[in-house]
C-alpha cells in the first residue's frame, strides 16, 4: 500500500519578469510518496484552479529527464536533494514527512525569472549558436565509416554530449558560470575527428558568447558536477580552459 | 474528391531518383526570395528547417517549447535503423523496405516506404558528420544491435539516448542557420490556425506563449512538423505538451487525416502506479534483445520473483513465437502482454504487469556488459519503481506511444491542401498499422534531410502563387477566430479543471479505443465523446487571462482539440473492421488470436475530411497497391 506524507511548501511567487516575487505557503496534505515532484506540483495547481487562482508556473515536458525542460531549487538544491536527476525524476519517497521544501526558481542574470519558477535560458541557445555545431550541409557528408573513431574518444564525447542543457549547473554555481554547459559542448566535438576544423575557433566563440550573456566564471566550486542530473564531469571544464588556450595558439 | 497520391511510375527501386529528376527546380538566386514556415523543431522540424536554409529559403521555425532543442524526439532511446549491412548479416534497402511493410501490416504505401529505406543509409552519414557520438566498437567504427520486428542487426544507438543526440545533431544545425541568418526562431509559440488563401496554405496564426499575442505568419508554404495525438489518452509516453492542435488545426481548414485510429501501445513501459499519474514512462524496446519476458505460470502466485523458479515461469513470448521469441513486433508483445493480465496471470499490485528479466543475460554476459548497454535506463527504471533491476526482474506493461495516422501526404509529403506539408510522426504515410522499433527516427530525418528538400522546390516552382502577406483578410479572420476561442474558454468558469476532463477522455478511450476494440465499444464512445465535450464548454475552470503567461490556457485549448479530434479516432476505428497492426477489433482474429487482416475490403488508407464538430466525418480512401510485397498474414513464429 503507498505511503502518504504531509509537507509544507514554500513557493517562490513572481507575476512577471520585472516584478516584485515573494514566498507563498502551501500547505501539501496526503501525497502519495510514489508520486513525482512534478506531480505534487500538478496536485497544488490543481486545487488552486479550482479555487479559482493562480496556479504555480513552473516549465515540464518529457518528465522522464531527457528534455531539459523542468528545473528548481528545492532547499538550496537544484533539482532537488537526489544526485543525477531532474526535478521530475524526483519522487516523493525522498522527503520526510512533516518537513518544510523551499522552492525557487534557477537565479542568474543570464536567465531572466518569466513567472514564477519559469526562467528564460535562451542564452544557452545563443551560445550554441556561436559555435557548438560541425558545419556540415545536408547531403555533403562522406560515407559514415570513413573515418574511423577510436571507441574511448567516441565514449568520452558520448558523456559530454548528454548535457540536456537544463541550466542546474548555472544555477548551482555561487558564480552563476555556464562553464560546464559549454565545456560539455567544446569537449564533445573536441573528442571526435569531425569537430577539428572548427575546434579552435568554436571554443573561442562559445567562451566570448557566455561571458556577453553575463555568466561568471568558474573558480571551482565543483557545485554544477554535484547539481548536474546527467552527471557531466568537471574534467570537461579543464578540457575547456585547454582548448581555450589551444585556440590562443593555433589561432583559428 | 479523389484523392491522388501522385507516386512516380517505374520500379520500386527507381521511382525516387526518376522523381527527383522530374521534379522542377528552384534555382539557388531565387530561393531567397521564398520564406517557408516550419512549425516543430523535432527530427523532422529541426532537420527540414536547417536543410531548407541551407538552401537558400529563409526558414521560420516555430517551437512550443522555450528552445528547439526540447523537442519530444529527445526523448527516443532505443536507436535508428538503416539499410548498412555493417554486420554482414544480409540486410538491404530491400529488406529494410520488406520489414518495415510487413511490420506496418501491409497498409502503408509501398512507395514511400521504399524511399525511406533508399536515404536511411544517408541519414547515418549525415548524423556522424555532424559529431552525433553513436556507439562504436573497439575497431573505430559503429556498433549496431538488432530491433523488434527484424532479423538482423541494423540498428545504430548512442547508449539509451539516440533520440536526444540525432536530435541535438539536427539542433545544432538548425543553430547554425540561424546563427548565418537563414532561420528564424520563434519559439514558445503555438501554432492556433493554419491560413488558407485560393486553397492553399499560406501561413499560421501563432500564440505567443509569454505575452497571449497572437501573431500572423504569411509564406510561400507551410510545414508541419508537429508529432503525434498520443496524448488524446491522457496516460502515453509522449512529453506533456505533445498534442494534436497544428494538425487538427489543418484539418478543420480541409486537409484530410488519414488512418487516426491507428496507435501503438508499446510493450515495455513502466506500469501505473496511482491516479496522480502524469505520464508514462517507456523503457526501451532494445531491453527485449536480452530480457526475457514472462509471468507466473501459477494465477495464484505470491513469491517475489527472484524465489520463483525457473520450471514454473511462463515465457510466453519464446514459447508462441520461436523464431523473433521476446523480439516479435511492438503490437504482437502488448497484446499477449494484455492476454496474459487479462487472464489473472499479471503481477505487481494492480496484476497490470508483466516480468522482464534480466538474470539469464547477466549470467551469460556478466553485470558490466548489461551495465555497459541499459545502465541509464536501468537506473531510471530503479528511480521511478524503487527496485533494482540488476536483482528483480523489471515489471512492465503497454503504454500508448506513438501514432502512425496523421495528416493524408502524397509521396511528395504534401496534404490534400496544396502548400500545406508535413513530415515525420504527424503525417501517416510510412508505418501503415503499426510502426517497427528504430524507425520513427529513420523517417523523422529521411523528410526533413532527404525528402522534403527535393520535393517542396516542385510546389513552389510549379505554384507560382502571388504575394500574400499578413493583411490578406484570411489573416484577420483566422486571428479573430483563434482570439474568439480563447475568449470563450475563458468565460466558461466551471467547476472542473482541464487535466480532470483530459483523463475522462483518456480512460474512455484507453477502455474502448486502446489494445482491443469493438464494435459496441466504440459506438459506446461515440456516444459519450459528445457528452464529455459538451459538459467541457460548460464546466471546465481556466484561471488567468489570455494576455499572459497562462499555462492552463495553453492546455485547455489542447484539450478542446482532443475533444474533437477523437470523434474522427472511433469513427476510424468502426469503419475498419478488421485488425490490422495496432488496431485489433476483436470481431476479426485468428483461430490463435493473432490480428486478422481483411485485404479484399479494407486495403486502403482511411482519409477523413473534417465536417464540422459533432458531425461524422467524410471519408475518402486511398487504395494501396502492392507491387513488390506479397500480401500474406503476418507471421512471427
Amino acid at each position: 500500500m503507498a505511503e502518504t506524507i504531509n509537507l509544507t511548501l514554500k513557493v517562490w511567487r513572481q507575476e512577471g519578469p520585472s516584478s516584485k516575487g515573494d514566498f507563498e505557503v502551501h500547505e501539501a496534505t496526503d501525497i502519495d510518496t510514489d508520486m513525482s515532484f512534478l506531480e505534487l506540483l500538478d496536485v497544488i495547481n490543481a486545487g488552486l484552479e479550482l479555487a479559482g487562482k493562480d496556479p504555480i508556473a513552473f516549465d515540464h515536458d518529457c518528465r522522464e529527464g531527457i528534455c531539459g525542460m523542468c528545473g528548481a531549487v528545492i532547499n538550496g538544491q537544484a533539482h532537488g536533494p537526489d544526485t543525477g536527476t531532474t526535478l521530475c525524476q524526483l519522487h516523493m519517497r525522498r522527503f520526510k514527512d512533516g518537513s518544510t521544501l523551499v522552492i525557487e526558481p534557477w537565479r542568474s542574470s543570464a536567465f531572466p525569472i518569466i513567472k514564477d519558477l519559469v526562467v528564460d535560458r535562451s542564452s544557452f541557445d545563443r551560445i550554441i549558436q556561436a559555435g557548438g555545431y560541425v558545419s556540415v550541409r545536408t547531403g555533403a557528408a562522406p560515407e559514415a565509416h570513413s573515418v574511423p573513431v577510436p571507441k574511448v574518444n567516441a565514449d568520452k564525447a558520448m558523456d559530454a554530449a548528454q548535457c540536456i542543457g537544463c541550466g542546474a549547473c548555472v544555477a548551482a554555481c555561487p558564480n552563476a558560470s555556464a562553464m560546464l554547459f559549454v565545456g560539455a559542448k567544446v569537449s564533445h566535438l573536441a573528442l571526435l575527428p569531425h569537430g577539428q576544423p572548427e575546434r579552435a575557433r568554436r571554443a573561442k566563440a562559445m567562451v566570448q558568447e557566455m561571458d556577453e550573456e553575463g555568466f561568471g566564471n568558474c573558480s571551482n566550486y565543483y557545485e554544477c558536477e554535484a547539481a548536474c542530473p546527467k552527471e557531466i564531469s568537471v574534467s570537461n571544464i579543464a578540457r575547456l580552459n585547454r582548448e581555450v588556450v589551444r585556440a590562443r595558439l593555433v589561432g583559428g | 474528391m479523389s484523392l491522388h497520391a501522385k507516386v512516380p511510375h517505374g520500379p520500386i527501386s527507381e521511382k525516387w531518383t526518376r522523381h527527383k529528376f522530374d521534379m522542377k527546380l528552384v534555382n539557388p538566386a531565387n530561393r531567397r526570395k521564398h520564406t517557408l514556415i516550419v512549425v516543430g523543431t523535432g527530427l523532422a522540424g529541426a532537420s527540414a528547417a536547417a536543410s531548407l536554409a541551407e538552401m537558400g529559403y529563409n526558414i521560420k521555425s516555430f517551437c512550443i517549447q522555450d528552445s528547439p532543442r526540447r523537442a519530444h524526439s529527445i526523448a527516443a532511446q532505443g536507436g535508428i535503423n538503416a539499410a548498412k549491412n555493417y554486420q554482414n548479416d544480409g540486410d538491404s534497402v530491400y529488406r529494410l523496405f520488406y520489414d518495415t511493410v510487413k511490420g506496418g501490416d501491409y497498409r502503408s504505401r509501398e512507395a514511400n516506404v521504399y524511399r525511406l529505406a533508399e536515404v536511411s543509409v544517408n541519414i547515418i552519414d549525415q548524423c556522424v558528420a555532424q559529431g552525433v557520438p553513436f556507439a562504436r566498437e573497439y575497431g573505430g567504427l559503429l556498433d549496431n544491435r538488432s530491433f523488434g520486428g527484424a532479423q538482423v542487426s541494423r540498428t545504430f544507438y548512442a547508449r539509451g539516448q539516440t533520440g536526444q543526440q540525432l536530435l541535438l545533431g539536427a539542433y545544432s544545425a538548425l543553430m547554425k542557420e540561424v546563427k548565418r541568418g537563414g532561420v528564424e526562431i520563434f519559439p514558445r509559440r503555438e501554432m492556433l490556425e493554419l491560413v488558407v488563401v485560393d486553397g492553399h496554405a499560406r501561413g499560421i496564426v501563432v500564440r505567443n506563449l509569454l505575452t497571449g499575442k497572437l501573431e500572423s505568419h504569411a509564406a510561400d508554404a507551410v510545414i508541419l512538423a508537429t508529432g503525434g495525438y498520443g496524448n488524446v489518452f491522457y496516460l502515453s509516453t509522449n512529453a506533456k505538451a505533445c498534442n494534436v492542435t497544428a494538425a487538427w488545426r489543418a484539418a478543420r481548414r480541409g486537409a484530410f487525416f488519414a488512418n487516426p485510429c491507428y496507435t501503438q501501445i508499446h510493450p515495455t513501459c513502466i506500469p501505473v502506479s496511482g491516479d496522480y499519474q502524469s505520464k508514462l514512462t517507456l523503457m526501451s524496446e532494445s531491453l527485449r534483445n536480452d530480457g526475457r519476458i514472462w509471468v507466473p505460470k501459477d494465477p495464484n502466485e505470491k513469491r517475489p520473483p527472484s524465489q520463483i523458479p525457473e520450471e514454473e515461469r511462463h515465457y510466453y513470448l519464446e514459447e508462441k513465437y520461436p523464431a523473433f521469441g521476446n523480439l516479435v513486433p511492438r503490437d504482437v508483445a502488448s497484446r499477449n502482454a494484455k492476454e496474459q493480465c487479462d487472464n489473472g496471470k499479471g503481477v505487481g499490485g494492480t496484476g497490470m504487469a508483466v516480468y522482464l528479466d534480466f538474470r539469464e543475460a547477466i549470467g551469460r554476459l556478466g553485470k558490466d556488459a548489461i551495465a555497459a548497454r541499459y545502465g541509464n535506463l536501468f537506473q531510471m527504471y530503479e528511480k521511478i519503481v524503487d527496485s533494482d533491476p540488476y536483482k528483480d526482474p523489471m515489471m512492465i506493461f503497454p503504454a500508448v506511444h506513438y501514432t502512425m495516422g496523421g495528416l493524408w501526404v502524397d509521396y511528395n509529403l504534401m496534404s490534400n491542401l496544396p502548400g500545406l506539408h508535413v513530415l515525420g510522426e504527424a503525417n501517416f504515410s510510412d508505418h501503415g498499422a503499426n510502426r517497427l522499433g528504430a524507425s520513427a527516427l529513420m523517417q523523422g530525418l529521411a523528410d526533413g534531410y532527404f525528402v522534403i528538400p527535393y520535393t517542396i522546390g516542385n510546389y513552389i516552382a510549379t505554384e507560382k502563387s502571388a504575394h500574400v502577406d499578413t493583411d490578406h483578410p484570411a489573416f484577420k479572420e483566422a486571428e479573430t477566430a483563434a482570439g474568439e476561442r480563447i475568449e470563450k474558454l475563458l468565460a466558461v468558469r466551471g467547476k472542473r479543471t482541464v487535466d480532470d476532463f483530459h483523463r475522462e477522455l483518456g480512460l474512455l478511450l484507453w477502455d474502448k479505443c486502446g489494445m482491443g476494440r469493438n464494435q459496441g465499444g466504440l459506438e459506446e464512445a461515440l456516444r459519450k465523446i459528445p457528452e464529455i465535450r459538451e459538459e467541457y464548454w460548460q464546466n471546465v475552470t481556466v484561471s488567468g487571462s489570455q494576455g499572459t503567461f497562462n499555462q492552463t490556457l495553453e492546455r485547455a485549448g489542447r484539450v478542446a482539440d482532443f475533444l474533437e479530434f477523437a470523434e474522427m479516432m472511433v469513427f476510424d476505428a468502426l469503419q475498419r473492421k478488421e485488425s490490422c497492426g495496432g488496431h485489433f477489433r476483436e470481431e476479426s482474429q485468428t483461430g490463435e488470436g493473432e490480428a486478422l487482416r481483411d485485404d479484399e475490403n479494407f486495403c486502403y488508407a482511411a482519409a477523413w475530411e473534417f465536417n464540422g464538430a459533432g458531425k461524422e466525418p467524410i471519408l475518402h480512401k486511398e487504395p494501396l497497391e502492392f507491387e513488390e510485397v506479397h500480401l500474406a498474414q503476418r507471421s512471427y513464429k
